[in-house]
């Protein structure tokens, strides 16, 4: 079977660097025409835009050519097909699908299905491993190596996959993390639970300035609104953290503050011409991670 | 004689399920598919059961099972036995093992997960943690309590 790309726990430590590797590669010549005469299908059943830009961006840059669609509304699914048939017919188009749907699941069902390899774009509220990997690349770009760093993590840390997916990739690094969240938003036991049978420390806090300034990346992220059942609860949790360029004078010189972005009053606009923000960077380096890991999947790199 | 061994031997021929859990009877039927086959099936509910309290007991004349097949039934009767009759003697008495992964049984309890919206066949790995038993879907990578998903 061809390799995929689902859960960031599907790439082995040193995958991961070989992708981080390739993704530096790309950086310094960002137009190289390797797969020229592939077609690759990126199929959106869910709106985005970062992702499926970076996506469609990178197969360009990599000379392969694009089909698919960024809507379903127009498509047989709206007739009722399967996702099964779906995948099937397009995999027989293409030599790669990257997919994003709305179902969680979706895409490990589909790599099973698809002849070809299989790129998850993001399954609902499970996985997003190409996201992963461009924090790696920004955390590694940003501090020269991802080895026995402090990551204070900001925010919803209950729902947010990002962090999630981050917290299972940096383990493999001696991380030391700080979790920074209201506590009706705190990280899941079970991912602590993770840390500890891997002997890594974690503290705990509801206070942002308190690990601000001994932290080497501030890792914010967005209370996201579609992932509560409650409004009540949503308009108590919405603007707990806002990170204002004053809050930044004692701050580590080599800390760099990450977003997933979309951003919404988490950080303060202020913010963005302060030496620590990343956030615009980090968005830019999904392109190169992006073009490795269709080169790795591939077999071209 | 006892009268338990009667009760066993009374088959000739097949397979005595004993020590299911009283309320799990209809379910080990479904998850063995009995409902839709011809053997002559015999069920007890409630009956005591000196270490267990009430139990339930199920046999299935002219039919064995493969290993993997009763294994499934450890989910729900962790405590389970097996009896292979033939010409009523026990010829085989054996414990049920839990598996390491199931599929086709149980519903993931993630209700935004593929299998609860498209016809796939369920996949799960059993995971055992100080003796509670929970299943990790094997597409949303969602861990269900056993309780919540039979």
């Amino acid at each position: 079977m061809s390799k995929s790309l689902i859960s960031i726990q599907d790439f082995s430590k040193e995958e991961i660097l070989h992708v981080l590797e390739t993704a530096k590669e790309f950086e310094q010549n960002r137009s190289q025409k390797i797969l020229e005469g592939k077609v690759i299908a990126c199929i959106f059943f869910e709106p985005s835009t970062r992702t499926r830009l970076s996506f469609e961006t990178a197969v360009n840059r990599l000379g392969a050519k694009v089909i698919g669609f960024s809507d379903a509304t127009n498509t047989s699914v709206s007739k009722g097909e399967t996702l099964k048939d779906t995948i099937k017919m397009v995999s027989n188009y293409v030599d790669m699908i990257i997919m994003r749907h709305p179902l969680e699941g979706s895409s490990r069902y589909a790599s099973e299905v698809a002849s070809v390899p299989v790129v998850n774009a993001g399954d609902g509220a499970n996985q997003h491993p190409s996201q992963t990997l461009l924090d790696l690349y920004s955390i590694m770009q940003t501090q020269g190596c991802l080895e026995n760093l402090r990551i204070n993590m900001v925010g919803d840390l209950k729902y947010g996959r990002t962090t999630h997916s981050l917290l299972q990739a940096m383990s493999h690094f001696n991380t030391e993390f700080v979790f920074t969240a209201p506590e009706e938003l705190k990280m899941p036991v079970e991912y602590k639970d993770f840390l500890k049978k891997k002997g890594l420390t974690y503290t705990e806090t509801t206070s942002l300035e308190e690990h601000l300034n001994d932290c080497d990346i501030l890792y914010m992220t967005r209370v996201q609104q579609e992932r509560f059942t409650d409004p009540m609860e949503y308009e108590k949790v919405k603007d707990v953290y806002r990170l204002d360029a004053s809050m930044l004078d004692n701050v580590k010189e080599n800390m760099k503050i990450l977003h997933p972005l979309p951003r919404v009053g988490e950080i303060d606009q202020n913010v963005d011409d302060s030496p620590h923000a990343y956030y615009f960077k980090q968005a830019e380096n999904g392109l190169y991670v992006r073009m490795a890991i269709i080169a790795y999947l591939l077999g071209y790199r | 004689m006892t009268r338990k061994e009667l009760i066993v031997s009374a088959l000739e021929n097949g397979t005595v399920l004993d020590h299911i859990p009283a309320e799990n009877v209809y379910r080990a039927l479904d998850i063995l598919g009995l409902k839709d086959i011809n053997s002559q099936i015999t069920i007890g509910i409630n009956l005591n059961s000196k270490l267990y309290g009430k139990k339930g007991i199920i046999k299935i004349a002219d039919k064995f099972f493969k290993d993997e097949e009763l294994n499934k039934l450890a989910l729900i009767a962790p405590k389970g036995t097996v009896n292979i009759i033939r010409d009523f003697q026990v010829v085989e008495k054996k414990k049920l093992e839990m598996p390491s992964e199931i599929e086709g049984i149980a519903k993931c309890m993630n209700p935004k997960c593929i299998t609860n919206h498209q016809p796939v066949r369920t996949k799960f790995t059993v995971i055992e943690d100080n003796g509670e038993i929970s299943l990790l879907c094997r597409y949303c990578e969602k861990k269900s309590d056993i309780r919540g998903i039979f």
